[in-house]
């Protein structure tokens, strides 16, 4: 043990007197944090819109308020022709249109069906879909408070609504689902990363030869050379983690003290990964590409983090049971979002714990096979 | 217990159909020096490792301090120091720091450590200068360091795999004096190296050449084999045209260029210097002079190795 202290505190001088790495490990992930949660954000709202009203009437004011109000889109002009909203689509000022046909009204008062013209900008598919759902859902709430209103002789609500709930995250902010899923994927690239490299590059200097010919057992230091990793990257870990908070929003439901059991768990797997690698390759370039390689692409993709596992093909989902992320998230997005129990994941922390317990026993049998 | 420090047998190291080291056997003498001579790629490194406990023999023994190395390579490493051409020290490291952290790498406790760092610093010259960076320290520095730390455990047995390569030379010259002073306090250094002239400082030397040894024996007794073959030197103002002309005689074995002279080799027996001298005024060439050298080292080595790849073809 005294071996490995010797190795600890060594690890620890390098990395205090290595300030640039100290800080790309403390700092990046921030930075990456702050970068993509601002970046990623599903959320489609105050979307711009012109308005061709060629009616004027009670009603087409009504449907107009009734966009203005839902707060998806912003009434960021008034035209009266279609020229108008060509050239405004044209320098992007306007990303839809509303057209309410002469008469509209009339029509509709008299029995006749009559059409509204949404006019959305497709440039991106995704976005235009989501907008013209909303559209479409305005204009058949406004339709329904008609008939009824048509029916009975005054306005009314429609006789039947679903009323949606939305818990944990009613306002169905997307950075609420993200700010957990970023900090997970920060979390692992960053000790993989840094954990590998910190190995390679002893090879490539020639001390990882001069250390394994001094009588000091595999064990000992793999433990001496993970702890200073360890403490480093527990703290740049709880540094996203309010930084997610303060800067997100991410609140914090549940028992901080289960939200620290499953980091340590995570960050052990995410530093025995690095462990493996740096048993795999000889050079820090390598070493580098395999650790982005192991760490980014699962976590981001394979792990529930942006794409959700339930609706991958089933071999696809077999693949992501071995990604530590995906129970990671499971738990994170659990404690912060729900305030949820502990004991309700003993799955997902036994996975964790597995996960840690199956890469340091795979790097340690590399690690006694390289004696050769 | 053996008397010896190291007892070599037979040992071998194959990688796949490769053989590095092909059944090479020797004996190292407690407190001489040995070295180890070889180009690279000949089997040196690759015995060290053995030696060391850090690579397994596919056959053969060696006994390192009475200790098998197969049976037992952690008690070896416990007992000898190493030093690679690499000086492996760390580099964000201080000169003590590095010490501590190799000294508690052998297990050394604090008054062992606190008795043996002030040894290694004054070893290596770096006294007050404990907090210097390794990194900003020449060479030589680093070299002597590296030696301390290698020794802070005060193994029996140094290990010293080209030490000294890429330093000058004045600090090789220190480094060797200090290598002889660790040598009379009874420690057995195996040192490789393929500094010819640095060999001279070894009591015993085995040459390696393609995985087995060569040749071994002291300084004396290997240039001694050259006794009944003579070697002129043959100052000229033309040496490109006399090369020419001498080399193909009957009596010449070889020619080289040694500086700006001529390194003229008999076969055996051959010892006049009249043909020589008939030849090169045959093509209009004199010779100044005509002088009897000794071989070098280098002239024992590359004659064992031309004579071993003559023998292979």
């Amino acid at each position: 043990m005294r071996k490995a202290l010797a190795v600890g505190l060594k690890e620890f001088r390098q990395i205090a007197r290595d300030t640039r790495t100290l800080l790309i490990l403390l700092f990046v992930p921030a930075f990456f944090l702050l970068l993509y949660g601002y970046a990623l954000n599903w959320d489609i709202r105050h979307v711009r819109l012109a308005v061709l009203d060629r009616d004027h009437s009670t009603d087409s004011r009504q449907l107009i308020s009734a966009f203005v109000n839902s707060t998806f889109f912003d009434r960021v002009a008034d035209v009266s022709s279609m020229a108008d909203v060509e050239s405004l689509m044209d320098r992007d000022r306007i990303r839809a249109a509303l057209v309410i046909p002469e008469n509209m009204s009339r029509d509709v008062r008299s029995g006749r069906q009559a059409a509204v013209q949404i006019i959305l900008s497709g440039d991106n598919a995704n976005t235009a879909t989501a907008v013209f759902g909303y559209a479409q859902a305005i204009v058949r709430g406004v339709s329904a408070a008609l008939q009824i209103e048509m029916a009975s002789g005054r306005l009314a609500p429609p006789p039947l609504s679903a009323d949606a709930r939305i818990w944990f995250n009613p306002e169905l902010k997307s950075t609420l689902f993200l700010v957990p899923g970023l900090i997970g994927f920060i979390v692992m690239i960053s000790c993989v990363v840094s954990t590998s490299l910190s190995i390679v590059r002893e090879k490539e200097r020639g001390t990882w030869e001069q250390v394994r010919m001094a009588p000091i057992n595999t064990v000992s230091y793999v433990v001496g050379k993970t702890i200073p990793y360890f403490v480093v990257s527990y703290a740049s870990a709880l540094f996203i983690i309010f930084a997610a908070m303060f800067l997100f929003g991410m609140p914090m439901r549940g028992s901080w003290s289960a939200l620290l059991a499953a980091l340590s768990l995570y960050v052990v797997g995410a530093l025995g990964t690095g462990l493996l690698v740096s048993t795999l390759v000889d050079s820090q370039a390598l070493a580098f590409l395999v650790s982005l390689l192991v760490s980014l692409l699962p976590t981001m993709i394979l792990s529930g983090f942006v794409f959700p596992i339930s609706s991958m093909p089933v071999p696809i989902q077999m693949i992501s049971l071995i990604v530590p992320a995906r129970y990671f998230l499971v738990v994170l997005r659990g404690i912060v979002l729900k305030g949820a129990d502990a004991a309700m994941y003993v799955q997902q922390f036994g996975a964790l714990a597995l996960y840690a317990a199956t890469v340091l026993g795979l790097a340690s049998l590399r690690l006694a096979r390289e004696r050769g | 217990m053996s008397a010896t420090a190291v007892t070599v047998r037979d040992l071998t190291r194959r990688f796949g159909a490769f053989v590095a080291v092909d059944h090479v056997s020797f004996d190292v003498e407690p407190g001489t020096i040995f070295g180890f001579l070889g180009s690279n790629g000949a089997g040196k490194s690759t015995t060290i490792r053995m030696l060391c406990g850090l690579l397994r023999p596919s056959s053969g023994s060696a006994l390192v301090g009475g200790i098998d190395v197969t049976r037992d390579p952690e008690a070896v490493k416990r007992r000898i120091g190493y030093m690679s051409q690499k000086f492996s020290l760390y580099e964000l490291l201080t000169v003590e720091e590095n010490l501590t952290f190799f000294g508690g790498l052998y297990g050394l406790d604090d008054e062992q450590l606190a008795r043996r760092k002030p040894f290694a610093i004054h070893m290596a010259g770096l006294d007050g200068r404990e907090r210097t960076l390794t990194r900003d320290l020449a060479g030589g520095w680093r070299q002597r360091l590296a030696l301390g730390c290698s020794i802070l455990h005060e193994p029996r047995i140094l290990f010293l795999d080209e030490p000294t390569g890429g330093v000058d030379p004045v600090s090789r010259r220190e480094f060797w004096i200090l290598i002889n002073s660790l040598a009379s306090t009874g420690v057995t250094v195996f040192v490789t190296t393929h500094y010819l002239d640095e060999a001279e400082h070894c009591h015993r030397l085995a040459l390696m050449h393609a995985g087995r040894i060569a040749t071994m024996g002291t300084v004396a007794e290997l240039k001694r084999a050259f006794t009944n073959r003579v070697v002129f030197e043959v100052r000229t103002n033309a040496p490109m045209e006399s090369l020419r002309a001498l080399d193909g005689l009957a009596s010449v074995e070889k020619t080289s260029l040694f500086g700006t002279a001529l390194h003229v080799w008999m076969k055996p027996g051959e010892r006049e210097t009249a043909p020589l001298a008939n030849r090169l005024a045959e093509r209009g060439l004199s010779a100044e002079s005509f002088e009897v050298v000794e071989p070098s080292l280098e002239d024992v080595f590359m004659d064992v190795v031309e004579r071993q790849e003559g023998a292979a073809s």
